[in-house]
């Protein structure tokens, strides 16, 4: 078991992130809440004032050639709905002496604005001037009345407000969270099942999962799948490498042991020098084969495991003669190579494309005649890499039989022409191309038929 | 702030001293309460009589054998100028002061001259009983018609305002000239009874017109009106503050009392703690009158009806709230107009 190193859940971030948006949210909003209710107490209070001094200036008479003020009750039982606040008023007649209430009252700081603050026995208070103009023969000027009120009522409201407003919020603020845990998980729901699918899988199964869940986690499921395809194939390849082993191997191992049997007990040192020879000679061809295994092995691991790279057949076919190998599989059989000036690309892996065009190379050494020719170009629309001997090939039959996965008869024989067949099969099909095998009039003609590359390279 | 306020509570003063003839307005009477050796002493200032109070004072000197309380009784304008001049000149003389005339009162707590107070007691006043937790009310006392037994029929006794107008109605009527209230110039109550009056029916204006034609007597004083009943002076007296009324009629049975049934004003005899910070012996002394303990004593002495009776219940009772609007009653022009209009009535 690995060490578990998990970082925090999807829903612990996306709590903490709608956490983190509704703290900021709630605090822009009783920033705003708390404007909000400052000017909606002051407009309500403030008509308790225009109410209170336009009462008090319709008080206003004139009574015999004089001003004179007989103050409402009703206007200060208006003030008085703001239940705890000290009033201030004041009559002044038209010279400016003060007809009745406070003495000295702040005057309003500008003409335009009838409204103003200002403080009243020591306490933050909120003013109001009104004028009332008279035109009488005695008396022809303005009245002003001004009426004042502390503020403890506008602030209490403006605080209930943004309380009330608050509480609203923080209500909502919590039903978004829940709301959003509750989302959260539903939506998570999915991951939950793929892994309750995973967890309860039989441990060979390597089929792929549902593909029906919500497009999100479609990837994951996909990338999941591909993966548990690549695991399945290599498994099978696995497989197949074991009994193919076993199989290729049994009869060589024994056909030595048989003959290592016969020198031992043979007392003609002659004799026992030929089965030396052979016992020689099958092992360097049962050392072929394992060669051939175990590169087979490592194309089919590679075809799943390696990315596509963009490859010039040319450099293949290159590189397969530059190796020389041939010199020591055929001494002295010809071999001709023929490429062009423009670069054949494909998308593949270089080396499993090398193993697999050696081992057609190293077919036709083997069975065919001399001289062989290698060579890449296009044909139609696809890439060739091929090799071709001089000889007529072999026989339709064989053809047919050939590139099964191992041939008895061939691996009896010591002999690898279908083992190499195949793994240059599996190569080409993995690069979505396959194999072509036919006669031509220079000979007969194997090659490796893949897309072209439309990327450069 | 104190010297912006100067010239309005001088003005205050002023005013007072308009409203009180001959501005002779002096302390009627002193007592002090509790030991002689207590380490802190109370100035209380009331328009309550110091007899009424006097089992009150008791009572919450009992459970404080380390306070002394002197007690100064007053008139009510006269403690209003005194209370309204130390408030201008920042050196309040009284812990506390107890009014009856509750409109001088609020206008006080409006010039910044009260301190505030706060406790489970006064939280658990009505809300026309208190003001910004610097004027409390400590009582229920009707105005009520004071009546002589002896002197005045059973049919005659008015039960309502229109049937006072209607007793002195008639030419040569047996009250003309035997009616008795207040004079609102000399008593700060009777003036705010007046004007609460005004303000209630148009009653009022008939009234004063009767008052005027069957000379009726405006005089001082509670006591004096009281007793001027007992005695046989007068027949009637209109407005007269129930408490005393009730206490005195305990023990002089020739003495009537009828709650208006048309309307009756209830008064609640306020309490304010004078300066900027109240001192917390006086907070006490007011804790304990709006306490259960406080309100029984003062019941026993009739100076409030702890539970109203039914006559009260049915939209009759008229309470002078403690807000702001007892404020046009203390409003120059307007109470020089009502004075004017209450001279031209009383003159003889």
């Amino acid at each position: 078991m690995t060490e578990r190193r998990t970082s925090l859940s999807l829903g612990a971030r996306l709590t903490l992130g709608i956490a983190a948006l509704l703290l900021v949210g709630g605090l822009v909003m009783a920033v705003a809440t708390l404007a909000y209710g400052r000017a909606a107490a002051r407009e309500a209070f403030d008509r308790l004032l225009v109410g209170a001094a336009n009462d008090i200036a319709a008080s206003v008479s004139v009574e015999g050639g004089r001003v004179s003020v007989d103050l409402p009750v009703s206007a200060f039982e208006l003030l008085a709905l703001a239940p705890d606040d000290r009033i201030a008023y004041q009559v002044r007649d038209i010279d400016g002496t003060v007809l009745t209430g406070y003495d000295t009252l702040p005057q309003p700081p500008n003409a335009a604005d009838p409204f103003y603050d200002a403080s009243f026995a020591g306490e933050e208070a909120r003013f109001i001037r009104v004028s009332r103009r008279f035109a009488e023969r005695a008396v022809s000027g303005t009245v002003d009345i001004i009426v004042g009120q502390t503020i403890r009522a506008r602030r209490e409201l403006a605080y209930e407000i943004t309380r009330n407003a608050l509480a609203g919020l923080a209500i909502g603020g919590v039903a978004m969270i829940v709301l959003a845990l509750i989302a959260v998980r539903s939506a998570l729901r999915p991951l939950d099942s793929l892994a309750e699918a995973l967890a309860a899988r039989d441990p060979q199964d390597l089929t792929p999962l549902d593909p029906r869940v919500p497009r999100d986690i479609a990837p994951m499921v996909d990338a999941m799948n591909g993966f548990m395809g690549r695991l399945d194939r290599q498994f099978d390849a696995m497989r197949n490498l074991i009994s193919d082993t076993a199989h290729q191997l049994r009869t060589p191992v024994a056909a030595l042991r048989a003959q290592a049997d016969l020198a031992l007990h043979d007392t003609d040192a002659e004799r026992r020098d030929r089965i030396v020879a052979r016992i020689h000679q099958r092992s360097v061809s049962l050392g072929r084969l394992l060669d051939q295994m175990l590169s087979r092995a490592m194309v089919v691991h590679r075809i799943d495991s390696v990315r596509r790279e963009a490859v010039d057949l040319r450099d293949i076919a290159l590189d397969v003669i530059e190796t020389g190998d041939h010199a020591m599989i055929a001494p002295g059989a010809e071999v001709r190579l023929q490429i062009g000036e423009d670069p054949i690309i494909v998308q593949a892996d270089a080396l499993s494309l090398r193993e697999a065009f050696r081992n057609l190379f190293t077919n036709a050494l083997h069975h065919g005649q001399a001289p062989v020719t290698i060579g890449a170009d296009l044909h139609a629309g696809t890439a060739h890499l091929w090799v071709r001997d001089s000889g007529p090939g072999p026989t339709p039959e064989v053809v047919a039989e050939l590139g099964q996965r191992f041939l008895r008869s061939a691996a009896s024989a010591g002999r690898t022409s279908g083992l190499g067949l195949a793994i240059a099969q599996a190569v080409a099909e993995a690069f979505g191309g396959k194999v072509d095998m036919a006669p031509t009039p220079e000979g007969f003609r194997v090659a490796l038929v893949l897309p072209v590359s439309t990327r450069s390279m | 702030m104190a010297g912006q306020l100067t010239p309005i509570l001088g003005l205050a003063t002023v005013l007072a001293a308009l409203l009180v003839p001959g501005g002779a307005s002096a302390q009627e009477a002193l007592r002090s309460f509790g030991p002689d050796t207590a380490t802190t002493r109370l100035v209380l200032r009331t328009t309550t009589d110091i007899a009424v109070f006097a089992p009150t004072i008791d009572a919450f000197l009992a459970a404080r054998p380390d306070l002394a309380v002197d007690y100064q009784q007053w008139g009510s304008n006269g403690l209003y100028a005194l209370t309204a001049e130390e408030c201008a000149a920042g050196t309040p003389g009284a812990d506390i002061v107890i009014s009856s005339g509750v409109h001088q009162l609020v206008k006080l707590v409006n010039d910044r001259c009260a301190a505030p107070w706060a406790s489970v007691q006064t939280a658990s006043l009505p809300a026309e009983r208190q003001w910004r937790d610097e004027i409390w009310g400590l009582t229920r006392e009707p105005a009520v018609i004071v009546y002589n037994r002896e002197l005045v029929p059973a049919e005659d006794v008015p039960r309502t305002r229109f049937n006072l107008l209607d007793l002195l109605r008639p030419e040569g009527s047996a009250y003309a000239g035997r009616v008795a209230t207040y004079d609102i110039e000399a008593s700060g109550l009777g003036f705010l009874f007046a004007f609460m009056d005004s303000q209630e029916a148009s009653t009022f204006g008939a009234l004063m017109e009767a008052f005027a034609r069957s000379g009726a007597i405006a005089t001082c004083c509670s006591a004096e009106i009281i007793d001027g009943v007992s005695r046989g002076q007068y027949l009637i007296a209109y407005n007269v503050l129930g408490s005393y009324a009730q206490a005195a009629a305990l023990t002089d049975p020739r003495l009537g009392i009828v709650e208006p049934q048309d309307y009756t004003l209830i008064l609640s005899r306020a309490a304010i703690l004078p300066g900027q910070t109240a001192r917390p012996e006086a907070g006490a002394l007011l804790d304990f009158l709006l306490s259960a303990a406080g309100q029984a004593a003062m019941a026993a002495q009739s100076l409030t009806v702890i539970d109203p009776g039914e006559a009260e219940g049915e939209g009759i009772a008229r309470p002078i709230p403690l807000s702001p609007a007892l404020l046009v009653a203390m409003d120059r022009a307007r109470a020089a107009r009502f004075i004017a209009r209450w001279r031209a009535i009383f003159a003889d």
